[in-house]
């Protein structure tokens, strides 16, 4: 039986079991090896993690030291999702035939990407693993732009944003396109689980984290990873971030069971403007020049209907 | 749950694929992670046939690309068990990334290649452009000829590729069409026989031993990269070969076929001979016999191992020819051919007076025929008698047009 973990506070939850060391070369002030604990310790059971490369991988593993204390494979950039399906698929051959040298463990095979290696490069790699039902689960640490690599856009860069390959300038404003909907792709696949969770909500992404290691097949976790480095921000104010982004409702806390059942799972008590949201990262500055600021006004009207588009699926149970 | 054993007859008529996805139905691989591409699809329909009988009873994962099929073998191999594939042509190219990946991290993965011209122009026929593509990617390489050691060298290539000295993955080429969708008589082992021979897997550096977390596919830059290249290099120039000619003797006691790392026909007092793989080196024994009755005594060579190259062996089996032909089937694109500079190099500073010239062929499923190779070794005889090179250093066969040559 799979062991679930039950959390009661704060102080357990960040002193339970430690596979993932702090003696990494991530960014002070960096959300993943947030994310990637509060995922860590979500579950007792063992893992077989992979990463694709980009900021997570070649902060952990660089030889000859490696931060993990569990199974991890990294191959490269688009295919961590496929590298645990594989190891998954050689878990169920193995359990058949009797040659488990564990056989009472139940193993969590989960792949880290960023948003990059996720909606950009390894998209097909995680559609792949998504429809042919793997075991699996895939978790966007989701910092909207290629941040390893030194910030430029993916399709994850929001409108507005002034990221290395579509910088603000004299003409510019940044990048042109809003954000790929990647929930609700993922979701029409009519995979068991998918989720928005945020490092601030750490109650809710356990519980999240657990719901997706406790149904049988594929689940897609999009993780909000406010990124010091490219959103331009104090390394202090990581959580204010967050809290900013799931406040303001530009990053909605939500899943979708069996790709159908929308519910949201957090519900502000004062919505933040969006406009606070923005004004806290410097990757947003030049909006708040006079000629941009209309894009600051769009911004809130596209929030503000993709929440009410939300609340109408959860009420509509569709 | 159980899986049922197959009955073979002494002799089956089997084409290359057909060959190739008994030989892994044998092998009881673990994961089979594949995507379909012409010509070798039939060793993965012929593999999930297996599977939808029951005879198969490992996991089989159609995976939507190449890219993917390997990314998931290497995968399925980290964790832990015995891992194969198939493909061909552009499927490899999209997988060539990850055939890096594999051999890097030193895992054991088995890929039956069968050899298909690369785009563009787009053509599904054999030619070896796909196998000299990724000669350098650190795989170890085994060349068939023939269905029957089509089947013979998948088995072998198990035991060499998850040898704990080893750990590197190999690819066995076979011609696309003119071996794999060729039947021929084949003498298979039982699938007792040849699951022996193969032996159970031992997994290494295991993903799956949760007592021992391992860490796979790390980063290395300026420190330490070189050294990991340079030990997979040193493995494969001194521990592989070894290797392969242990696990060669072993099958020849248990099957009486005989391999070695460079294959001689006619061999023995040959002055003139052809250097070649895949279908080709077939067509050029018979050729060979025929020219010794019209005087010319010819012989061939037959590379059976690829990667690594037979250096020593190749110069040894060369040693007292006259003229040499190396027959490429990839263009060269503006060099001399890999046959040719392989061949070059295993022979200089050896004290051979060997001319070597080179033949560009086939290209594209273009046939190579017995006229073409009467005519070459006529040409080889003609620089032994004038005692240099008479033709050009590289000349293309079966073009139309008129006559290509260069250098």
């Amino acid at each position: 039986m799979s062991e679930m973990k039950k959390i009661k506070n704060l102080k357990e939850f960040s002193t339970s079991a430690d596979r993932f060391e702090g003696a990494n070369l991530l960014c002070p002030g960096c959300a993943h090896s947030i994310i990637v604990r509060e995922v860590l310790n979500a579950t007792n059971d063992d893992m077989v993690l992979s990463a694709s490369t980009g900021c997570l991988e070649v902060c952990t593993a660089v030889y000859p030291y490696t931060s993990w204390d569990a199974s991890w494979i990294h191959i490269g950039f688009e295919n961590s999702s496929t590298a645990v399906a594989g190891a998954e698929s050689m878990y169920k051959a193995l359990k058949k035939k009797g040659r488990l040298k564990q056989p009472d463990r139940n193993p969590k095979f989960v792949s880290f990407a960023g948003d990059g290696a996720s909606y950009d490069i390894g998209f097909q790699w995680i559609s792949g693993c998504m429809e042919r039902g793997h075991n699996i689960m895939h978790i966007v640490l989701d910092n909207e732009v290629y941040a390893n690599t030194g910030g430029q856009r993916s399709s994850s860069t929001p409108i507005g944003s002034s990221a290395t390959t579509s910088p603000a300038g004299k003409v510019s404003y940044g990048e042109k396109k809003n954000k790929k909907d990647m929930m609700t792709i993922m979701a029409a696949h009519g995979i068991p689980y998918a989720a928005q969770v945020s490092p601030n909500k750490w109650k809710d992404m356990v519980k999240k984290i657990q719901h997706g290691f406790a149904v049988e097949g594929p689940v897609f976790i999009n993780a909000v990873s406010p990124c010091t480095t490219e959103w331009k921000f104090d390394p202090k104010d990581t959580m204010h971030l967050a809290d900013l982004a799931t406040d303001s409702l530009v990053f909605p806390l939500y899943e979708i069971i069996d790709g159908r059942e929308l519910n949201i799972t957090y519900r502000p008590k004062n919505v933040v403007p969006v406009e606070e949201y923005l004004a806290a990262q410097g990757r947003f500055k030049h909006l708040f020049k006079d000629e941009y600021k209309y894009l600051i006004k769009e911004w809130q009207e596209r929030v503000d209907a993709n929440w009410a588009y939300l609340q109408r699926r959860e009420e509509a149970r569709v | 749950m159980a899986f049922d054993k197959m009955e073979l007859r002494e002799i089956e008529v089997w084409d290359g694929n057909f060959a190739a996805a008994q030989a892994l139905r044998q092998a009881q691989v673990d994961v089979v992670a594949a995507y379909p591409i012409t010509p070798s699809t039939p060793i993965v329909e012929g593999y999930a046939q297996f599977t939808a009988d029951g005879y198969v009873e490992g996991e089989f994962v159609m995976v939507e690309s190449e890219h993917a099929a390997m990314s998931a073998c290497i995968g399925a191999a980290a964790a832990g068990g015995r891992v194969a594939t198939a493909t061909s042509s552009q499927g490899l190219a999209l997988m060539s990334e990850t055939l890096y990946q594999a051999s890097g991290m030193r895992l054991p993965v088995v890929l039956n290649l069968v050899n298909r011209a690369l785009a563009a122009p787009l053509n599904v026929n054999g030619d070896h452009s796909d196998m000299y593509m990724i000669r350098d990617s650190g795989w170890v390489q085994f060349d068939a000829f023939c269905p029957q050691e089509v089947y013979d060298l998948n088995l072998i290539a198990f035991r060499v590729s998850e040898d704990h000295g080893v750990r590197l993955p190999a690819i066995v080429n076979q011609d696309g069409f003119m071996t794999s969708h060729t039947a021929q008589g084949v003498k298979p082992l039982s699938d007792d026989a040849a699951y022996a021979f193969v032996g159970q897997y031992k997994p290494m550096n295991d993903m799956l031993d949760f007592e021992h977390p391992v860490t796979h596919g790390v980063q290395t830059e300026e420190d330490w990269h070189f050294e990991h290249k340079a030990r997979q290099h040193n493995d494969l120039m001194t521990k592989v070969m070894p290797k392969i000619e242990s696990v060669f003797a072993e099958f020849a006691q248990l099957t009486g076929r005989k391999y070695t790392p460079v294959e001689k026909y006619d061999m023995d007092d040959a002055d003139v001979c052809v250097v070649c793989l895949g279908t080709s080196v077939e067509t050029a024994r018979e050729v060979a016999k025929e020219m010794r009755a019209q005087g010319i005594k010819a012989g061939v060579v037959g590379l059976r191992v690829i990667r690594p190259f037979p250096f020593f062996q190749i110069a040894d089996a060369l040693k007292g020819v006259k003229a040499i032909a190396t027959l490429d089937r990839s263009s060269p694109n503006g060099a001399a051919g890999m046959l040719f500079n392989e061949v070059a190099g295993a022979l200089f500073n050896t004290d051979t007076k060997a001319l070597l010239s080179g033949y560009i062929y086939g290209l594209g499923g273009r046939d190579l025929t017995k006229a073409h190779l009467v005519a070459l070794f006529k040409e080889l005889q003609a620089n032994v008698d004038a005692g240099k090179v008479t033709t050009q250093l590289q000349q293309f066969i079966g073009v139309r047009g008129p006559k290509l040559a260069f250098l």
